[in-house]
């Protein structure tokens, strides 16, 4: 196994699962269940066990391993040099299991539904771009920037709105976007997180011949998955592209006032997506747009920044669920951040944080209290 | 699912007990050297209703039961020596009041130190709790349980000592308050002015009832804190140094450490010296103060300051210091353990000889590192080992130095802190009959059935 | 010379031996050396009676009340090294000015370890000294015709410093082996952002007959140069700023003018003060260490109320240690501290 020789070093001290100033635990997977097996640390030292054919591949390891939403809390927070490779250590765990071909079923069914629709939804490729109807979001052709939506985007109900907001914004601030419509496919950073090295390398040499073929140079994403992919994992398979979350393209351009805002007023707290955040270390831009906006005033959730807690939904639990649900599921806890910050609006930078906190707010029953909106519709509900 | 982990399921909830052979693996052991042994179930309760719940079914069917914090005591003591029940305590994280004028909190069995210093942080910022430097994850009650040490305890003695009131669960389930609590409102006092209870629980690790409520005292926190460090090449005058410094009454922490690597360390002892502020002027005073007391070594050339570089102060000052954590991966091996005998103060250089003598005798890497308790009443000092462990032969060689220093530490006059089951037994062999009779009553009387952490403190 | 009289150390069958000739003191007019130290009071006679005692080896108060600042080696101008002679036989005598923890302490933190860093090395090559600072300051445009080319580590490491601590021994023995080490590297000129390494090369080396193999630059020259070239790019910083002058610049005296120099053709204004030039006042990190709380905190109360009482919004550092020392001292009485290097690119607008 890649990193086989790092596992051992852990201490489990458990600095990996906490904040920075300890206020509280912050790994997702670890909020759920509570017992130090779902901690990076309990990861760790089980994996070293598995390589060691002490403990087999069961169920219950595969939801151990496959819970971890990937969010880098870890990564932030452990006090070792091998900080960095914690949650590349837990995809080639992943890797191992899904060459060994023992998944769990979620799992094995995302990934098969990737490699035959080309999306986990499994709905046509020809829907793809449907999303754009009724906008004035162009194909691609020879624009400056290539507007990658990805899966989430292009299909989810949800997500789509919030495609078409940031769509339609980009082209009123006149910035030159074109999309890949019915041809766009899976970025892949989720089939990465899941394990299957072979599928995303597949999907990422494809996109990039086909990014290449069209003369993309600048990308972008909808996603803050899609910008990872994009960002860190292309260009060791060949794709050099200028890569930029949607948000990192209106921030100057509400600055500078190419985007004019009227008065919005609204008390909003925003959180940060960790494939923006601590993956990319963004944290500026959404908030810079934010705070921008005349009316608003902005409040921090306790845990923010490069402590943030994550949704639960990364690392592909948006899709295979494996956190699962309950008072304890990290969607929940986080919108119960939010609600104890007095903010009307949880902003949001990622369609699949979207997803997850609206699911919470219902869960919780504060559908009367709190409203989940991504900082584009934020700004498109702002503009003079 | 067997019956008691069905039974077990209905006390905490399903998704809180296991008997899978992950949870198993993993509560089995702690990152030191002890041998693994696996528990039947692994549970973690939110109420001491539940675990007193637990407790009762333990009893009734006697099963053996194992309470755990972070489990960082690194000697085993929440190996589940004879199976049975792991209790982790972490779901048990509430503050339950704080009296900031009395300066007292009382907190839940599995509330971290980390969390604890947060919450001070935030909502009394004049007050603080004297942490210790095991990770943040380390919990309170199991470090007064443990009679840990932290930032305050050259001012005010050992974290027990700290305690205000205890709430315990008893091997047969009732759920007993310790100290003042016990007949006031008011969680002051572990004993005095009435027998001292908390005696028959502290330092017990768990053999004698289950900590689920601790009252604990707070001291000023200045706004500012600062370092010093003095080194000195003869380790003799070690015990001197810490005697004119506690003298001064200026000083928070006091630590001293001695180790090979990296190079800045080598051929020196450092004499760390911690203290606090509300104003420059008050800092600046005691960092005189300090300094005067130890002119005279510095005259003679016997030793001196160290220019603490602002690059190093944030580590320093780190609370707890990450940095003793990231010692267990300097053999990149993710391992370290230490045995920490309380000692006096003045036999500070046979300690550091010792630990040079073994550290050479079995190729190891360590740190030699002590802490003042009291006003220089005795220190621990931590003779702590670095390990690879991925190497089985250098892992053997640590269990081998660190025998060697129990039975150096009982030859010294020196009282193991935290220790190993064989230590335990080494003690108890070496204990006054008579004492070692009472504790034998003791055990036997509250936990008639030997279910609390059986292995540990069993007087045969 | 026999081996009593043996002021050099051998290694390798090679001698290093101090020069210094006695006959220039019994000579000397003014006895500058110890008449103008800052840290003693010495008249012309006395001063020039105590350095012939020195020099014959006989027992001196110089011994005791030397604080080492370094002074002597520019206050004497006719060509001798009081400060390096007072050094050597304080050595032979076994007088130590620090405790011997801080001595043992910063040796091993000079030795080398293996872990020296290179960049793509030219011809000419900055010199980061085992200054890690460097590492992360020096950068941007003032830099860009020499960098990448850069090394640092202990293999690299001057270790003058040890003159603080009467110990020439471990120069002697470590600084031919740093000169080997830059020849192997084949360069021609090395630009030495550490001024206490300039005065290795261009002063101490000499000193000792140690031959240098390349052109020794002071950054000083090489900055006011490049500044010089971006003089387009310069923007005046109309600040007042007080100059931190560390012990290592009384061994490159006669590059004490770019200091002046550079802060005129960035718009600086250098404030007149008393503890300025020759009368400089030591950062007080290495009095601390040697001699205690008194003498370093009345050196440094004393010159930063000097810097306060004369208007300095900054204080300009040349070395690294002296403003880890003095920075957040400085800091407190509202003076922003700031590195050479820093000043220059913020004049240029990198800052």
């Amino acid at each position: 196994m890649k990193y086989e020789e790092i596992v051992h070093r852990c201490f489990r001290c458990g600095y990996c699962k906490l904040t920075s100033d300890y206020t509280d635990f912050n790994c997702p997977a670890y909020r759920k269940f509570r017992f130090e097996t779902y901690s990076p640390g309990g990861r760790m030292w089980l994996i070293r066990a598995w390589l060691n054919n002490e403990i087999k591949n069961s169920e219950r390891f595969q939801d151990i391993l496959f819970s971890c939403a990937t969010c880098a809390n870890c990564v932030e927070h452990c006090v070792f040099v091998f900080s960095e490779d914690l949650v590349n250590i837990f995809i080639a765990a992943r890797e191992e299991m899904v060459n060994k071909g023992i998944i769990p079923p979620a799992v094995r069914d995302y990934l098969k539904n990737i490699r035959i629709n080309g999306n986990p939804y499994k709905e046509p490729q020809d829907e793809r771009g449907k999303w754009a109807d009724g906008t004035s979001v162009e194909t691609y052709k020879d624009q400056d920037y290539l507007f990658y939506v990805g899966c989430v985007g292009s299909y989810d109900e949800r997500a789509k709105k919030i495609a078409r907001v940031v769509g339609n914004l980009l082209l009123e601030a006149g910035i030159s976007i074109g999309i890949l419509g019915d041809k766009e496919k899976c970025d892949g950073n989720e089939v990465r997180a899941l394990g299957e090295a072979g599928l995303f390398q597949f999907l990422a040499e494809e996109n990039i011949a086909y990014f290449k073929e069209l003369g993309v140079k600048r990308i972008i994403t909808l996603d803050p998955h899609a910008f990872n992919a994009f960002k860190n994992d292309y260009p060791g398979l060949g794709g050099e592209f200028e890569v930029y979350h949607y948000t990192q393209i209106l921030a100057p351009l509400i600055k500078s006032k190419k985007i004019p805002l009227a008065e919005y007023k609204a008390k909003i707290t925003f959180h940060d997506p960790c494939y923006l955040g601590r993956h990319n270390g963004e944290y500026d831009a959404p908030r810079k747009i934010l705070g921008a906006i005349p009316g608003v005033e902005m409040v921090e959730m306790e845990q923010n920044r490069e402590n943030a807690f994550c949704c639960g939904g990364g690392g592909g639990n948006f899709f295979t669920d494996i956190l699962g649900g309950g008072e304890d599921s990290p969607n929940r806890i986080r919108v119960q951040g939010a609600l104890d910050t007095g903010a009307q609006i949880i902003a949001v930078a990622c369609p699949q944080c979207a997803k997850m906190m609206e699911d919470a707010i219902k869960s919780e029953e504060l559908d009367d209290r709190l409203e989940v909106l991504d900082v584009a519709e934020i700004v498109s509900r702002a503009l003079s | 699912m067997t019956d008691i982990t069905q039974a077990l399921a209905e006390i905490v909830g399903e998704g809180y007990v296991s008997d899978q052979p992950e949870e198993a693996y993993f509560y089995a052991r702690d990152p030191g050297l002890m041998p693994a042994h696996e528990p039947d179930y692994v549970v973690v309760p939110k109420t001491a209703e539940e675990i007193q719940k637990v407790v009762r079914l333990a009893n009734r069917d006697k099963i053996p039961i194992v309470p755990m914090g972070a489990g960082m005591a690194l000697t085993g003591l929440v190996i589940p020596l004879k199976g049975g029940i792991v209790i982790d305590m972490k779901r048990m994280t509430g503050i339950l009041a704080i009296n900031e004028k009395a300066r007292l909190v009382i907190v839940e069995g599995g509330i971290s130190q980390g969390l604890l210093k947060a919450y001070l942080e935030k909502n009394y910022p004049k007050l603080r709790h004297s942490i210790p430097d095991s990770p943040a994850t380390a919990t309170i009650a199991a470090n007064v349980m443990i009679h840990g040490q932290g930032r305050l305890s050259q001012q005010y003695g050992f974290n027990s000592d700290m305690v205000a009131g205890l709430e315990v669960v008893l091997p047969s389930g009732e759920i007993c308050k310790i100290g003042s609590c016990s007949i006031s409102p008011d969680w002051f006092s572990k004993g005095a002015p009435m027998p001292d209870l908390s005696g028959l629980f502290l330092g017990w690790f768990g053999a004698t009832g289950i900590i689920t409520k601790v009252a604990l005292k707070l001291y000023p926190k200045k706004k500012m804190r600062d370092v010093e460090i003095f080194i000195t090449d003869m380790e003799e005058i070690v015990p001197d140094i810490v005697h004119e410094l506690t003298y001064t009454e200026m000083v928070e922490d006091i630590t001293v450490f001695a180790q090979p690597l990296p190079m800045i360390f080598r051929d020196n002892h450092h004499i760390t010296i911690f203290f606090t502020g509300d104003t420059d002027t008050e800092l600046e005073f005691k960092r005189k103060m300090v300094w005067d007391a130890l002119d005279r070594f510095i005259k003679s050339k016997d030793g001196g300051f160290m220019g603490v570089p602002p690059v190093m102060k944030p580590t320093l000052l780190d609370s707890p210091q990450r940095s003793v954590t990231r010692f267990a991966d300097v053999k990149k091996g993710g391992g370290f353990e230490y045995s920490g005998p309380i000692i006096l103060v003045e036999k500070y250089p046979e300690c550091s000889r010792k630990i040079r003598e073994l550290a050479e005798k079995y190729d190891l890497g360590y740190s030699g590192m002590a802490r003042i308790i009291g006003r220089g009443h005795c220190m621990m000092y931590g003779f702590a080992f670095t390990f690879n462990r991925a190497d089985p032969d250098m892992m053997e060689r640590t269990r081998k130095a660190l025998h060697e220093v129990s039975e150096y530490a009982l030859e010294a006059g020196g009282v193991f802190w935290k220790p190993t089951v064989n230590e335990q037994k080494m003690a108890l062999d070496k204990m006054d009959p008579n004492t070692r009779n009472l504790m034998g009553m003791i055990k036997k009387n509250i936990d008639p059935n030997g279910i609390m952490n059986p292995g540990n403190w069993e007087v045969n | 010379m026999d081996k009593e009289n043996c002021l050099g150390w051998l290694k390798g069958g090679k001698m290093y031996a101090l020069n210094f000739d006695e006959n220039l003191c019994t000579t000397c007019p003014t006895g500058d050396c110890l008449v103008k130290c800052q840290y003693m009071d010495v008249e012309k006679d006395t001063a020039v009676e105590e350095m012939v005692k020195i020099s014959r080896g006989e027992d001196s108060f110089v011994f005791k009340d030397c604080v080492t600042c370094y002074g002597c080696e520019e206050y004497c101008k006719r060509g001798n090294h009081p400060f390096y002679l007072i050094t050597e036989r304080r050595e032979e005598k076994g007088i130590l000015t620090s405790p011997r923890a801080i001595t043992k302490q910063w040796i091993n933190i000079g030795e080398p370890q293996g872990k020296y860093r290179l960049g793509k090395v030219k011809e000419k090559v900055l010199s980061f000294g085992f200054m890690p600072e460097f590492l992360k300051w020096v950068r941007g445009r003032l830099f860009e015709d020499v960098m990448p080319s850069f090394i640092f580590g202990q293999e690299f490491f001057c270790n003058v410093v040890y003159i603080h601590f009467a110990n020439t021994s471990i120069i002697k023995e470590r600084l031919p082996m740093v000169v080997d080490n830059f020849k192997k590297l084949g360069v021609k000129e090395v630009v030495f952002i550490h001024d206490e390494c300039y005065g290795a090369f261009a002063h101490l080396a000499p000193a000792y007959g140690i031959k240098v193999p390349f052109k020794s630059i002071h950054y000083f020259e090489y900055l006011y140069k490049r500044l010089q070239e971006l003089k387009d790019e310069i923007r005046p910083l109309n600040i007042k700023v007080a100059y931190q002058r560390p012990c290592s610049s009384r061994l490159s005296s006669d590059k004490h003018h770019f200091v002046a120099d550079i802060m005129e053709l960035i718009g600086v204004d250098l404030v007149e003060r008393e503890y300025q030039g020759e009368n400089a006042l030591c950062c007080g990190g290495i009095f601390s260490m040697c001699f205690g709380y008194d003498l370093a905190n009345d050196v440094q109360k004393r010159n930063i109320d000097d810097m306060a009482a004369n208007g300095a919004e900054y204080c300009v550092f040349n070395c690294p240690a002296c403003q880890s020392t003095l920075g957040e001292k400085v800091a407190k009485r509202g003076i922003k501290p700031v590195h050479m290097i820093d000043i220059c690119r913020m004049a240029i607008g990198e800052k």
